[in-house]
C-alpha cells in the first residue's frame, strides 16, 4: 500500500465542516500537525492556508507571539490547542497575538479534542474570534 | 485473484423483467484469493445463490466480510446455507460501533419480529470481529479497512495478494466533504484503499443530475465515481450499487456516461457490474 499519510475519516469531515464555517477554525492531526485552517482564520492570521502548509501547530503559533491580556508570554502548555493535543480536554484561553500583517489582536481559543472511538485520538479542533 | 459478483443493486433488490441482464440481487462479490481462501464481500440477497455454490464446492472455512450493516449488506445472511452447515467455520468481520458488538448488531436480524430462529442457533460456528485499525492478513492475503463517507459507520476493503489488488467501496459518497479533482489525495475519504489497485468496485448509484437531488444520502454520481477513480489511480473501475429504478436500458447510459467522463480525463474503461461477471486480475 502506498506510504502516504492518509487523513483520518473525522478529519476530513471536520475540515468541510470547518470550510462551510464563518467562525475562524483550524485543525490539527494527532501528531500535533496543523493539517488546515479556513478562510475565516486567513482573515485572523493574516495569510492564507494555502501559503503556510502544513506545519507543526507549535511552529505556527510560535510566529504569533501569542501573550496574555497583561501582555505576558502564554508558554505552549497554558495555549487551548496544546492543552486539547496532550490533555485530550477541552480548554478556553484569552490572548494577544501580532498576526502576519503586524497587527495585534485579541483573541479567544476555544479549542477541544476528536475521538473517532473513546479510545481513538486523531486530532483537535481550536476556534477563535477576535475581540 | 478472481473476484465474482453475485448481486449489484443498491438499496432493494428489483427482480424483474427490467433488470435481467445486470440483475436485482442486493451487495454480494466473492473473492477468491491466490492461496484458495475465500471471501464474501457483504451479504446483501447475492449471497444466497453464492452460499449454494460454495458448499457445492466443499469450502468449509468462510471469511464473509461487511461494510455497514444496512439492511442491502446484511438482508441475504439469514439464507447463506453455509451458515446452517455445522461443517462451516464462518468469521464475520465488520465495522465497530461505539454501543453494541458486531454480534448484537446482527443478531437484531435474527430475533422476533424479522425471524423466527435467532442468530446462536445456528449450526455453522461462527466468530465475529471487528476489523482491526491497522492492516492484517488472513493465510496469506493483506486486508486493510478505513472508514468510507456514508451514513452510519461503514468501511471499505482493500485486498491484495502477492499478484494483484482490489478495492471494494460498494457505498460511498466521497464528493460530500468536496469536490474530488480539488483535493489532494490524502483528503479523500477511501483513497487509502483504493490507491493504485487493479481494480476498484465503487459505488455509482446516480446519474449527476439524480445526484443533486439526494446529496447526503451516502451514495455517489456516476462522475464522482470516475473522478474518485482518477484520483486515486485505479486500474479498472465497476460501476455497481445500481440504482433501484434503473432498468437495464437505463444502466447502460450510465456507463456510456462513465465511459465519456473517463475517456475525456484519459482514466480506464468503466464496466458495469452483473450478477456473474467473474474479474480476473491482474
Amino acid at each position: 500500500m502506498e506510504k502516504r499519510r492518509y487523513k483520518h475519516l473525522v478529519l476530513i469531515l471536520a475540515r468541510e465542516f470547518a470550510s462551510n464555517l464563518a467562525t475562524p477554525t483550524l485543525i490539527a492531526d494527532d501528531q500535533g500537525t496543523l493539517v488546515f485552517y479556513n478562510e475565516a482564520a486567513e482573515a485572523v492570521v493574516g495569510r492564507p492556508f494555502a501559503e503556510a502548509g502544513e506545519i507543526p501547530l507549535d511552529e505556527w503559533t510560535a510566529t504569533f507571539a501569542p501573550r496574555t491580556v497583561d501582555s505576558e508570554p502564554v508558554p505552549a502548555e497554558r495555549r487551548p490547542a496544546r492543552i486539547a493535543l496532550d490533555q485530550r480536554r477541552a480548554a478556553h484561553e484569552r490572548y494577544r497575538i501580532t498576526s502576519v500583517d503586524g497587527a495585534e489582536r485579541l483573541v479567544s481559543v476555544t479549542a477541544f479534542p476528536l475521538f473517532a472511538h473513546a479510545d481513538e485520538f486523531v486530532g483537535i479542533v481550536a476556534i477563535f474570534w477576535r475581540e | 485473484m478472481r473476484v465474482k459478483i453475485w448481486g449489484c443493486r443498491g438499496s432493494v433488490p428489483t427482480p424483474g423483467p427490467d433488470t435481467v441482464t445486470y440483475g436485482g440481487n442486493t451487495s454480494c462479490v466473492e473473492v477468491s484469493a491466490d492461496d484458495g481462501t475465500t471471501f464474501v464481500l457483504d451479504a446483501g440477497t447475492g449471497i444466497r445463490g453464492l452460499g449454494l455454490d460454495l458448499l457445492e464446492r466443499g469450502e468449509r472455512r468462510i471469511h464473509l466480510c461487511l461494510t455497514h450493516l444496512h439492511l442491502d449488506h446484511l438482508e441475504g445472511l439469514r439464507f447463506f446455507a453455509p451458515l446452517w452447515d455445522e461443517r462451516v467455520e464462518l468469521d464475520i468481520w465488520g465495522p465497530p460501533s461505539h454501543q453494541l458488538s458486531l454480534q448484537e448488531r446482527i443478531a437484531r436480524a435474527f430475533s422476533p419480529p424479522l425471524f423466527p430462529v435467532e442468530l446462536r442457533d445456528v449450526p455453522a460456528a461462527v466468530t465475529f470481529h471487528d476489523v482491526p485499525r491497522e492492516p492484517w492478513t488472513i493465510d496469506r492475503t493483506f486486508l486493510a479497512t478505513d472508514f468510507v463517507l456514508h451514513p452510519g459507520p461503514t468501511v471499505g476493503y482493500r485486498i491484495e495478494t502477492a499478484s494483484a489488488s482490489f478495492a471494494y467501496i460498494p457505498d460511498h459518497e466521497p464528493a460530500l466533504a468536496g469536490a474530488i479533482a480539488d483535493r489532494s489525495t490524502d483528503w479523500i475519504s477511501g483513497a487509502s484503499l483504493a490507491a493504485g489497485v487493479d481494480a476498484l468496485v465503487h459505488d455509482a448509484q446516480y446519474f449527476e443530475d439524480e445526484y443533486e437531488e439526494r446529496i447526503g444520502w451516502g451514495h455517489s454520481s456516476v462522475a464522482d465515481a470516475v473522478a474518485f477513480t482518477r484520483a486515486v489511480g485505479a486500474g479498472r473501475l465497476v460501476l455497481f450499487h445500481h440504482e433501484p429504478h434503473h432498468s437495464d436500458g437505463l444502466l447502460e447510459q450510465l456507463e456510456d456516461r462513465a465511459r465519456e467522463l473517463a475517456m475525456r480525463n484519459r482514466g480506464p474503461s468503466p464496466m458495469l457490474a452483473h450478477e456473474g461477471m467473474v474479474v480476473e486480475l491482474p
